[in-house]
């Protein structure tokens, strides 16, 4: 039934989105501080004294926060591939749509992924038109290790002098900008920060296993693992830890190896100081079969939603997911600190486990220019702050005062977290490894809660996953 | 004589030109989009383009002919899941066959409000799989006690507590068959459809005849009504054997194509595809042809035979 919900919340912000992008036609003509802004890159012919006298309704466009337009000459159609077509990112969508009118009004908007169909299918139909020689501008994908085939395949430039140009280097923190750079080129800018070693804590469960209620940090999985066992033994119908499909059994298994093996350690595993076979990895492994047999019978056929779900009603005691629940949470109407409780996962505080989502310019773009304005745009404050407060994920700008923009409590602690600590990226979310290598871990983690392999296989099958 | 040549070229011009003239579209459409992509995909499936930048020729690709079908017929994974298809098919076949065959004989009998019950087992084809499979992901979820819903709980209701069912999400071997559950509630119709117009085709005399010479029920079913209806059983045999090939939304919206138990070769092909693995997905695809020949090409023959004996 949820799915359900999830599907005409879908087509309502596609019918906003599509509304959104019909209005922007009007708007050029009549907002008069974005085209001045840009009247000194672009022709403009729409820009005329008279123009100043117009009333403006959007008081975010009259005054943008930022520094206007910083690529000149930019106009003309964007086409672009993004599948934020549902829900709070089709929202954010909405505010960086909204920014890049203001900065560039003789940008045209034209999603390809919204005609494409959002997720799966339409990475196909981007692979399709990028191997066909028929690219996009520019398009999303998670930063790091996803785009790997399309740099290997030259499909994307390198776009270091936009960070330049654009003053990135100093706005994002060192730690990811070292970890997008490979060989001294950056091919992707990110729009926007999740973590992804998050526990959430459902109040009533923890009261009714007798945990503590107000602090869910639990310093090492062995501690976990206790706290597990408590809620198994004092309330057993609660389910100790709720989960979902593969990719969700994935994540757990990523943020059990932060745990076991340190950022260093853990960090090692992709550039291969750590050994996949060695005797931590089947450490940790160990403690992920245990933490998998506190999970709910139906995992297999559930996606991330009811899980996190249960928590909200109380039915699981805790959850391990990326920090886009908390959209789920106020949608049900749960308050942090009354009803649930967040903290980094267990044994993980002072590591930050990162993904983003990115945008980079083809190689071959039809636009370019139109393509380095959609990055400014999604690289500038005011496009951060304006897409961030909305999705609930953070800006990857370190230089952005959140609590004066407004951003909830939870934001303020990841974005405290994301500045000052260790940041790793994510298996599962295609930060650290790629499509190839995430689809190979995804089967070995499958098998092995299924019983195809056993321990030793399950180890093994990482090691070839990852050689 | 001259003119008698022409006179008969023109003739057979008359006879032949303006059929061929007319399916010449067609057959130049059929043979690039069909057989020139199925001759593609063969192609690819023997290079080594594991990647993007091999398939856009970025990189230097090798001819590697049948490498790429050993290596992955060697492998654990693609036993499991050509073992899967195999299980898949064959409760597929005989659940829909045997409820098709069912349903068909009963309303042969002049059941009462024939109308309503056709209607009643024909719905489900009207209905599209995806929208199918978000219904019975429901149905077929494996909580119990409880928490269950679903058929578990309908079966707790029925004080049935002992029939629930962990359906495809523990079973490595037989879980799959669950799936083919909701693949037989939507085409079981369909081959009632099929079976009710073969028993319809079978005039009454024939039966009169043979209650005539004292044969019993059994026997007039036997050797009368069933000789009669294997045709038609052929034709529902091929039919729902391919579509069970074809079986992929199905499983998409009720497992997910990164669960192992639930991995059949068409999954298999997608999830190569989604990886920029053209030549893998392309040779998986090809297998998929080859397991589909097997089946139709008997048919073929067997069909062309009887019009000819006709």
């Amino acid at each position: 039934m949820r799915r359900i919900s999830f599907l005409t919340a879908g087509m309502a912000a596609i019918a906003l989105t599509l509304s959104g992008c019909g209005g922007s036609g009007d708007e050029k003509t009549t907002d008069s501080s974005a085209a001045t802004e840009a009247s000194e890159t672009t022709e403009a012919p729409e820009t005329t004294p008279a123009d100043t006298d117009t009333e403006t309704t959007e008081p975010e466009e009259t005054e943008p926060a930022g520094t206007g337009a910083l690529v000149e000459g930019a106009s003309g159609e964007l086409d672009i591939f993004t599948w934020w077509t549902a829900g709070s990112e089709a929202l954010g969508l909405e505010q960086l749509i909204l920014v890049l009118e203001a900065k560039y009004p003789d940008i045209e908007f034209v999603n390809g992924g919204n005609a494409a169909g959002q997720g799966g299918s339409g990475k196909e139909v981007l692979a399709t038109r990028m191997n066909a020689g028929d690219p996009p501008d520019t398009f999303q994908a998670h930063a790091g290790k996803e785009m790997q085939d399309y740099i290997d395949a030259d499909q994307l430039t390198d776009v270091g002098y936009l960070y330049d140009q654009f003053g990135l280097r100093d706005a994002f923190p060192e730690d990811l900008v070292a970890m997008l750079t490979q060989d001294g080129k950056i091919y992707s800018i990110p729009s926007n920060v999740h973590r992804a070693n998050v526990l959430w804590a459902s109040v009533p469960a923890l009261e009714a296993a007798g945990l503590s209620t107000t602090d869910a940090y639990y310093a090492s999985i062995d501690d976990f693992i206790a706290a597990l066992e408590q809620v198994k033994t004092n309330a057993p119908d609660i389910t100790p830890l709720s989960i979902g499909t593969t990719w969700c059994q994935v994540h757990l298994l990523e943020t059990v190896l932060i745990a076991e093996l340190g950022a260093d350690g853990y960090n090692g595993l992709f550039d291969g100081t750590t050994d996949w076979a060695g005797a931590d990895v089947t450490a940790a492994l160990e403690k992920f079969a245990t933490l998998m047999s506190y999970t709910n019978e139906d995992r297999d056929s559930v996606e991330w939603e009811p899980p996190i779900q249960m928590i909200e009603e109380g039915t699981a005691a805790f959850n391990i997911m990326g920090d886009w629940a908390p959209a789920s949470f106020d949608a049900y109407g749960s308050v942090a600190g009354a009803d649930y409780l967040y903290a980094p996962s267990p044994g993980t505080q002072g590591i930050f486990d990162f993904l983003a989502d990115a945008y980079g310019v083809t190689n071959g773009a039809p636009h370019p220019k139109a393509a380095e304005a959609w990055i400014d745009v999604i690289s500038s404050k005011e496009g951060q702050i304006g897409f961030n407060k909305v999705k609930g994920s953070i800006p990857a700008r370190v230089d952005i005062d959140l609590e004066a923009e407004g951003f909830s409590a939870y934001q303020l602690s990841a974005a405290e977290d994301f500045a000052s600590n260790a940041i790793v990226g994510s298996i599962q979310h295609g930060c650290a490894v790629t499509i190839k290598q995430g689809n190979a871990i995804n089967e070995a983690v499958s098998k092995f809660n299924t019983g195809a392999t056993d321990l030793a296989g399950f180890q093994a099958e990482l090691v070839t996953a990852m050689s | 004589m001259a003119a008698s040549i022409t006179r008969k070229r023109r003739g057979r011009f008359r006879r032949y030109g303006p059929p061929l003239l007319l399916i010449s579209p067609s057959v130049i459409l059929i043979g690039i989009f069909v057989y020139g992509l199925i001759g593609s995909a063969f192609q690819t499936s023997m290079t080594s383009a594991h990647s993007a930048a091999e398939f856009t020729g970025k990189q230097p690709t090798e001819f590697v002919f049948l490498g790429n079908y050993t290596a992955w017929l060697a492998t654990k994974e693609a036993h499991h899941a050509l073992l899967n298809q195999l299980i898949f098919t064959a409760v597929f076949l005989g659940g829909t066959l045997s409820l098709g065959f069912l349903w068909a004989w009963l309303l042969d009998k002049r059941a009462k409000a024939e109308g309503i019950f056709r209607s009643v087992y024909l719905f489900p084809m009207a209905v599209s799989a995806v929208a199918a499979g978000v219904v019975w992901k429901w149905l077929l979820n494996p909580n119990r006690d409880a928490k269950a819903y679903g058929l578990n709980r309908l079966f707790q209701t029925l004080g049935l507590d002992f029939m629930q069912n962990s359906w495809w999400t523990k079973n490595l071997t037989w879980g799959i068959a669950a799936i083919a559950m909701p693949a037989i509630w939507q085409m079981a119709g369909y081959v009632m459809a099929l079976f009710l117009a073969g028993f319809r085709g079978i005039p009454n005399e024939l039966r009169e005849a043979a209650r005539v010479d004292g044969a019993n029920e059994w026997k007039l079913y036997r050797h009368v009504i069933f000789p009669q209806l294997s045709p038609v059983a052929l034709s529902a045999i091929i039919i729902i054997g391919h579509m069970s090939l074809k079986t992929f939304d199905l499983i998409m919206s009720i497992s997910k194509h990164t669960n192992y138990q639930t991995k059949i070769p068409a999954i298999e092909m997608y999830r190569y595809m989604a990886e920029g693995d053209y030549a893998n997905a392309a040779m998986v695809g090809v297998v998929l042809l080859l397991i589909v020949l097997v089946l139709i090409i008997p048919y073929l023959i067997h069909t062309t035979r009887a019009e000819k004996n006709r």
